[in-house]
């Protein structure tokens, strides 16, 4: 049983969506579960073949808890591997490894690299140089073979292994299925989320000296283009102009990278993949922050296209573990309830939290001249172990500076 | 289509996007955001299901027009009341 989430604790399996003899795909969408939080769809991380379900439907289990069997391709009698793995002590203030993902392009990659650290902790020995290579190449760790000492994965190993990685076509999409049906009523789901929200915010609260900076965005240039675009697009291509800032938070990321990570056992891990967390708010109360995956790397259709599809997913209470394990960064638009200024708790163990307010007209001087700009507050809550005010500052002024050349956004 | 036809389109496409607001008590000349809690994600999700629904492109400008039940029928009454129902 994964854990999805700082604090999840327990996660009920609704239904398997595999049989033993199944052949699998690491990517592939094995189980649905359900949390405190919501239904997540629980991506598996190996290949192979399903050997034995351990926890049937239906069944609530601690996280750690090994969910099934699975034989791995090509080696005949391995020890059995658990899907998705043994994730941290349910009782460990941190749950380190989940919640660090590796770069990569593509969804399959990245859940199929997560596992690396959580699955086999202290298993594979790998040279902090292969490490490195890999993610340059964006090897799954898992699935190379080590011919060093011990075992361990050298560099050439991970190079052999990302030549046949590239020879090998992309693991195929999910095919459709029947929405599951959450075990909860909308009310437990609602009391079970208010204990959530309640675990992480408190352990925020007590444990992340946040600091707090605010500043100013003129964004006159980057609704006027937004305009313009829009009027070029049917109204289903239409950007909303929260994307921008999404992208502009993320692009910010690249020069002050000590935003974008995690403070896991006393020290900062930075990630060298963008994944936004935004936060969607529910109906009727309640919070979800699940992640869009390389922000950095998509345009603003491919991340509005993942908003939308998120929105809807978050709403109707089906998200994939991926989605909500691995946010870098949180992002929270509170703008259009009205809001002009946020004071953001960050989310732990992510160290930073960018919120937007609502863009007013404001009376506003440029070169000495005043005119009425729409201007938009942008904060930062900074974890003060990871970064300080200054380069905070620079982070903030970073996005303010994207937001001024949308059209390269 | 009459009026009650456009508001009881509205309604289903709201019905969709939001499954779980009560659709008989929405007060038609209130602001939806205020009233049921629509973001502007869901103002556009109900723009492209008009869209689909009537073939009645709504420019992002007339949006403002959209947010209130009435607001709705009003922008569509001139689009579509030669329009049989389907």
């Amino acid at each position: 049983m994964p854990a999805l989430g700082a604090d999840m604790e327990f996660g009920t399996i609704i239904e398997w969506l595999v049989k033993p003899g199944d052949t699998i795909k690491r990517g592939d969408i094995v189980a649905v579960v359900d949390t405190e939080k919501a239904t997540i769809e629980v991506e598996v991380f190996q290949t192979g073949v399903v050997e034995k379900i351990l926890v049937p439907e239906g069944e609530k289990v601690p996280i750690g808890t090994p969910l099934a069997l699975i034989k791995t391709e090509g080696e005949a009698v391995q020890p059995a591997a658990t899907v998705p793995a043994a994730a941290p002590k349910p009782t460990a203030p941190e749950a380190p490894s989940i919640l660090r993902p590796p770069p990569a392009p593509a969804r399959v990659e990245r859940a199929a690299a997560t596992t690396v650290a959580v699955h086999e902790p202290g298993r594979i020995q790998v040279s902090p140089l292969a490490r490195r290579i890999a993610a340059d190449l964006k090897v799954d760790l898992a699935h190379v073979k080590g011919t060093g000492p011990g075992g361990a994965i050298t560099r050439a190993d991970v190079e052999h292994a990302a030549e046949a990685a590239s020879a090998r076509p992309p693991a195929s999409g999910k095919a459709a299925r029947p929405a599951a049906r959450p075990t909860m009523t909308p009310q437990e789901r609602h009391a079970a989320m208010r204990k959530v929200i309640a675990a992480a915010m408190a352990r925020s609260k007590r444990e992340t000296p946040h600091y707090y900076l605010g500043a100013h965005i003129d964004m006159s240039r980057a609704m006027a283009w937004l305009r313009e675009e829009n009027l070029k697009r049917t109204v289903n291509e239409r950007i909303l102009y929260v994307v921008m800032l999404l992208k502009a938070v993320a692009l910010a990321v690249h020069e002050v990278p000590e935003m974008n990570g995690f403070w896991i056992e006393g020290a900062f891990k930075q990630s060298d993949a963008v994944h936004v967390g935004v936060a969607i708010s529910l109906r009727g109360g309640g919070l979800i922050a699940p992640a869009i995956h390389d922000v950095d790397r998509k345009s603003l259709d491919e991340i509005m296209a993942a908003l939308r599809d998120l929105v809807n997913r978050v709403r109707s209470g089906v998200l994939r573990s991926s989605e909500i394990a691995d946010a870098t960064i949180t992002v929270t638009n509170l703008g259009e309830q009205g809001v002009e200024t946020v004071y953001g708790v960050i989310y732990p163990p992510q160290v930073a939290l960018v919120g937007f307010g609502k863009i007013v007209e404001r009376p506003w001087s440029e070169n000495g001249m005043i005119g009425c700009k729409p201007i938009m507050s942008a904060t930062l809550a900074g974890d003060h172990r990871a970064s300080d005010g200054h380069r905070g500052g620079l982070f903030l002024s970073a996005i303010g500076r994207h937001l001024q050349e949308p059209q390269k956004l | 289509m009459t009026d009650e036809d456009m508001k009881s389109l509205v309604l289903r496409e709201l019905g969709k996007i939001a499954p779980e607001i009560d659709l008989a008590s929405l007060d038609p000349a209130i602001d939806l955001r205020e009233q049921v809690d629509l973001d502007s994600m869901d103002i556009l999700n109900l723009a492209v299901a008009i869209h689909e629904a009537t073939g009645v492109d709504i420019p992002e400008a007339d949006y403002p027009r959209m947010v209130t039940l009435d607001g709705c029928v009003a922008y569509l009454r001139p689009r579509l009341k030669d329009r049989t129902l389907i």
